[in-house]
């Protein structure tokens, strides 16, 4: 009987061998990249209603984050400002903008302008505001630069994982308390020993069992 | 050659035909390539449509189960505090349990050298598959966020976390998984000889061409052989700890937990036993009918079924041992909640569904002491039945009474399931007899190359005294294994 395949198919059990290795090893290489929070979530910017920038008011102009998230060291939620907290300033400044013609009719009307939410956690994941705010932890090491950003947009993965970073290794992220809202902090060359200090004088433990978040 | 080594010779012969042959019919090699191979190069029979086409609308009902559970979550189903685990789980352990037999039949009765599995094991060892298959789709949509199942797997993620190691319900994974693979391998491994026969036999250049590459390569070279049989020797011995390792892991689900009726030491050899003898009796269920419509009454002959009715019945009267020495130890306990649990599962509102697992497992197979009614095909046909509603209520026994009533009274209730329990579980009939059904249209049936070897023809001195000119006094004696 003739053969089924010609001779030079003796190459293909080692092009399949082959094949399968480096296919596992591109599949391996893909997925860890390309499924991972930090290129599915990292750079999410949602077109928000009103072109607010943040690069502006908090860069520029060196409004604090308080002066808008004000529950943001009191509540477990950082409030977005109600339409009240923009007319305080915009009542005076730039009464004619085309721009900002739907604060005014929000103004107007009583009804809420809706914001796009950029953060977002599972809904079984619970977080505090206020816990974290109050221990040394600035709204920069969540949240990145927002007073370079002209549309705000996600900048950390806000995976599992990166919450663990640093409940693992509190010194190496935590900051005093009055840089809290600082964007751009220098961290001083004694930040580790210092931040140590502060852990044992407060008595700080960033849980990491299950039920501290998943409850 | 002398007189008195040719009587030993015949002496020997003597031995070998003496025991019952394990293929009738006075078949010859080539008749058990051609009955087998027959069934996979006809055209494809009506009647085969008809059972497909019914199953594969069984298996639609499966899918469509399961999207409109994905769809609104787990509470389509009757689950409810404090019944949290209903159907779903039952339906994992029953299909697991009828994964046993395949490599049972493959692996250890290999080891044993019981030469009266090469008939039934192919189909065995499909069956344990295909049963496994059934077996993990349960407990992967039973995890309510389906999207987040690969969390069971140790896989470094965005998490930053490993699955809980101190778990039963995490060996499980490892467990099914693990003896899934080895069947999968084990099967494919004992099929390559089987289908190079087939590639040989093939006349159209699409069906040799896929054989072809199915088949590896196979020659059927000594070499071949020497390396085949190790292989298959390894993977039995591989496999042998996995047949009672699997189902004494998902007992652990159980076992492991403090609920009264599940915390109980004797659970692993109980559930293995069940296993096996859940797994047999699919076995005959399926055997039955198969060997009558393919017309392979001459390899899966009665005594193979004889041989299946006895393990039957052994491990249908260990199990019912084992359902009698629960209680003994419940009593002896002393504990009042151990011992309500059991009083609970005979005479409380769940006592049908015990009565239904008492006399299917433990009486019904007693019959099969009599030689005549385990030789009768009917009548086994009927108790394989019986033996696989009763193994599927021990499962519905052992999960449901022990959960709707425990230490609380004041959460006490009654589990019924939705249609949707329901109709989830008849569309894995439907999964199961389509892979089935697949596997009796496409694949060799039953292990030609193994049953060869155990025929009277496989003896090298078969032809030494047949005259059948065959073979002159000195030629080179017929390979054991063609």
């Amino acid at each position: 009987m003739p053969q089924i395949f010609p001779r030079k198919a003796n190459i293909l059990p080692h092009l399949t061998l082959a094949g399968s290795l480096a296919g596992g090893v591109f599949a391996i290489l893909f997925i860890w990249y390309y499924f991972s929070p930090e290129y599915t979530d990292v750079g999410y910017a949602p077109e928000q209603p009103i072109e607010y920038s943040h690069r502006l008011h908090a860069g520029e102009l060196g409004i604090s984050c308080q002066y808008c998230h004000t529950n943001v060291k009191d509540a477990a939620h950082s409030n977005v400002p109600a339409t009240q907290t923009c007319m305080n300033c915009h009542s005076q400044i730039r009464t004619e903008s085309l721009k900002l013609l739907p604060v005014r009719e929000s103004w107007a009307t009583g009804k809420s302008i809706e914001w796009i939410k950029v953060h977002k956690l599972p809904d079984y994941a619970q977080f505090s505001h206020a816990v974290h705010t109050n221990n040394g932890v600035g709204c920069e090491s969540c949240h990145g630069r927002i007073d370079q950003m002209e549309v705000v947009f996600q900048a950390e993965p806000l995976s599992m994982g990166w919450c663990l970073e640093c409940h693992r290794a509190p010194e190496q992220y935590l900051r005093p308390d009055d840089e809290i809202t600082t964007m751009g902090y220098e961290y001083s060359d004694d930040f580790v020993e210092q931040n140590l200090q502060r852990i044992n004088a407060e008595d700080i433990q960033p849980p990491t069992n299950c039920s501290a978040c998943h409850y | 050659m002398s007189t008195a080594s040719t009587d030993k010779n015949l002496a020997h012969l003597a031995d070998f035909h003496d025991e019952v042959p394990l293929v009738k019919g006075n078949l010859k090699f080539h008749d058990i390539t051609e009955i087998v191979s027959s069934h996979t190069e006809k055209k494809t029979p009506f009647a085969w449509y008809g059972a497909f086409s019914l199953a594969l609308a069984g298996l639609m009902l499966l899918l469509g189960m399961i999207a409109y559970l994905f769809w609104n979550g787990t509470g389509v189903w009757g689950l409810n505090n404090p019944v949290g685990w209903g159907y779903a789980i039952v339906n994992f352990v029953f299909w697991v349990g009828i994964g046993h037999a395949g490599t049972l039949i493959s692996a250890i009765l290999f080891l044993f050298r019981q030469q009266w599995r090469t008939a039934i094991n192919r189909s065995a060892e499909a069956m344990t598959i295909f049963a496994v298959i059934c077996a993990l789709v349960f407990p992967t949509i039973h995890v309510g966020r389906v999207w987040a199942i690969y969390w069971t797997l140790p896989l470094p993620n965005q998490m930053g976390m490993w699955p809980q190691f101190k778990s039963p319900l995490l060996w499980d994974v490892f467990a099914v998984s693990t003896y899934f693979t080895v069947s999968l391998v084990f099967w494919y491994i004992g099929l390559v000889p089987d289908l190079a026969t087939m590639r040989d036999r093939a006349k159209g250049k699409i069906r040799r061409l896929v054989l072809g590459v199915a088949s590896m390569g196979w020659t059927g070279a000594n070499r071949h052989w020497r390396n085949y049989e190790k292989a298959y020797l390894l993977l039995a011995a591989l496999a042998t700890p996995l047949v009672l390792s699997v189902h004494s892991v998902v007992s652990f689900d159980f076992a492991v937990s403090i609920v009264p009726g599940w915390h109980t030491t004797i659970f692993p050899p109980y559930f293995v036993a069940g296993a096996i003898f859940s797994g047999f009796a699919m076995v005959v269920t399926l055997l039955v009918i198969a060997r009558k419509i393919y017309g392979i009454e001459n390899i899966i002959t009665v005594e193979h079924l004889e041989k299946m009715n006895i393990i039957i019945l052994l491990t249908g009267t260990m199990v019912g041992f084992a359902y009698i020495t629960e209680f003994f130890i419940a009593w002896y306990s002393g504990v009042q909640y151990e011992q309500y649990a059991f009083v609970n599962r005979m005479f409380g509102p769940y006592a049908w569904a015990y009565w239904t697992m008492m006399s299917c497992n433990l009486f019904f197979p007693q019959f099969f002491w009599f030689k005549k009614l385990r030789r009768n095909v009917t009548f086994m046909f009927i108790i394989s039945i019986f033996v696989n509603i009763g193994m599927w209520f021990e499962r519905f026994v052992i999960t449901v009474t022990s959960l709707h009533r425990d230490y609380l009274p004041s959460s006490w209730d009654y589990y019924t399931p939705t249609a949707v329990d329901a109709l989830t579980f008849v569309g894995t009939f439907g999964l199961f007899f389509t892979l089935f059904l697949l596997f009796l249209r496409f694949m060799p049936m039953v292990a030609i190359a193994e049953v060869k070897g155990v025929m009277p023809e496989a003896d090298p001195h078969f032809y030494d005294h047949e005259g059948d000119g065959h073979h002159a006094e000195h030629a080179v004696e017929p390979s054991t294994q063609q």
